[in-house]
């Protein structure tokens, strides 16, 4: 029922306020993955708390391909309002989402302007699939890269025991 | 058919959740990072206020509601039309005080708390604060400076939320020196 802009909103006014708090405290080169950490950290708890919303009643998956094809379609869609455009796995663990259009980008630009600021916009989400994922079973780490907004691509690297 | 409507309002529901818990990670990690209530509160209404100057063109730009005559109309646009537009709830516009200038918003119910405890150490923490913050935010972009605070919270024990909203001024609008 909540508006999907509030959440955009949100999302915008905490990052601006993790850097600015960040950069008050001094330090900026340390503070600059700490930052990401933090927004990375916040996104890890909601995405636990809302896969077990979104699977509870669904049956369980049968391997790890059919948990990042959850990931891509329902997940996202429940998230992002569209599917990811695009799947890519080497069978050995490590998997590429790609969105064409993610939704926390398309305000941004069209190409490659405030390119470097991107990855800010990144950390949270990043850390919403690696919550989500942790809490089906999967440890794994997700890294994001965007070379032309607003298209981005997920890596998630799943991490044997 | 009927397949495909369940899926959208679930995902209608997903995410509000999504806010919801995004909001509740928010709120941890300043209690996380300021010692004390006061200055959460101070941080949330600041966070509020910043969203709220941007939110409000996203209203207009959606509501196509015109200018309010006058304030008992622009609470009755906040009620109606703005908490059910991005909220879903309509709160009730309740205890106007007699010079008009001062209303309540009460709510029943608050989807920012869903799935919210207020653990005891942090009994002075106004959680949902963010929205008095949007609230004054938001009114301050059509020129009306307002005081906004929550008078009861159903996280503190009462038993509905309410929001107190108080008309302090209009604020004129000036053009800066040498504009035509």
């Amino acid at each position: 029922m909540a508006d999907d802009v509030l959440f955009e909103f949100l999302h915008m006014e905490m990052v601006s306020h993790i850097y600015k708090d960040q950069a008050s405290r001094g330090e900026m080169e340390k503070d600059r993955a700490t930052c990401v950490s933090t927004l990375e950290g916040m996104g890890f708890r909601v995405g636990q708390g809302l896969i077990e919303r979104f699977t509870k009643d669904s049956p369980s998956f049968k391997d790890d391909l059919d948990v990042m094809k959850f990931i891509c379609k329902d997940f996202w869609i429940n998230v992002f309002r569209k599917q990811i455009d695009n799947l890519r796995t080497n069978h050995q663990g490590t998997y590429v989402l790609q969105d064409n259009k993610f939704a926390l980008l398309t305000q941004f630009s069209n190409g490659k302007q405030y390119l470097e600021e991107a990855p800010k916009y990144l950390a949270y989400s990043c850390g919403l699939v690696r919550g989500a994922l942790s809490n089906l079973g999967m440890d794994c780490v997700v890294t994001a890269e965007v070379s032309l907004m607003p298209s981005c691509k997920f890596q998630v690297v799943i991490q044997k025991i | 058919m009927s397949r495909q409507s369940n899926r959208t309002t679930d995902s209608k529901k997903m995410n509000a959740e999504l806010f919801t818990l995004t909001y509740g990670a928010l709120v941890t990690q300043l209690c996380k990072d300021y010692e004390n209530d006061e200055e959460v509160n101070k941080q949330l209404d600041k966070m509020g206020y910043n969203i709220g100057v941007r939110l409000i063109e996203d209203f207009l730009a959606r509501s196509s509601v015109g200018r309010c005559q006058d304030f008992r109309e622009t609470a009755d646009v906040i009620a109606k039309v703005a908490f059910k537009m991005y909220l879903g709830i309509t709160p009730s516009v309740t205890n106007w005080s007699p010079a008009g200038d001062e209303f309540s918003l009460i709510m029943e119910s608050n989807p920012l708390v869903d799935f919210v405890e207020l653990p005891d150490n942090h009994s002075s923490l106004v959680y949902s604060n963010l929205l008095c913050g949007v609230l004054r935010g938001a009114l301050e972009m059509v020129q009306m400076a307002v005081d906004v605070k929550f008078s009861q919270d159903t996280l503190r024990g009462d038993n509905v939320t309410e929001i107190r909203m108080k008309f302090i001024k209009r604020i004129e609008e000036n053009l800066p020196a040498g504009d035509e």
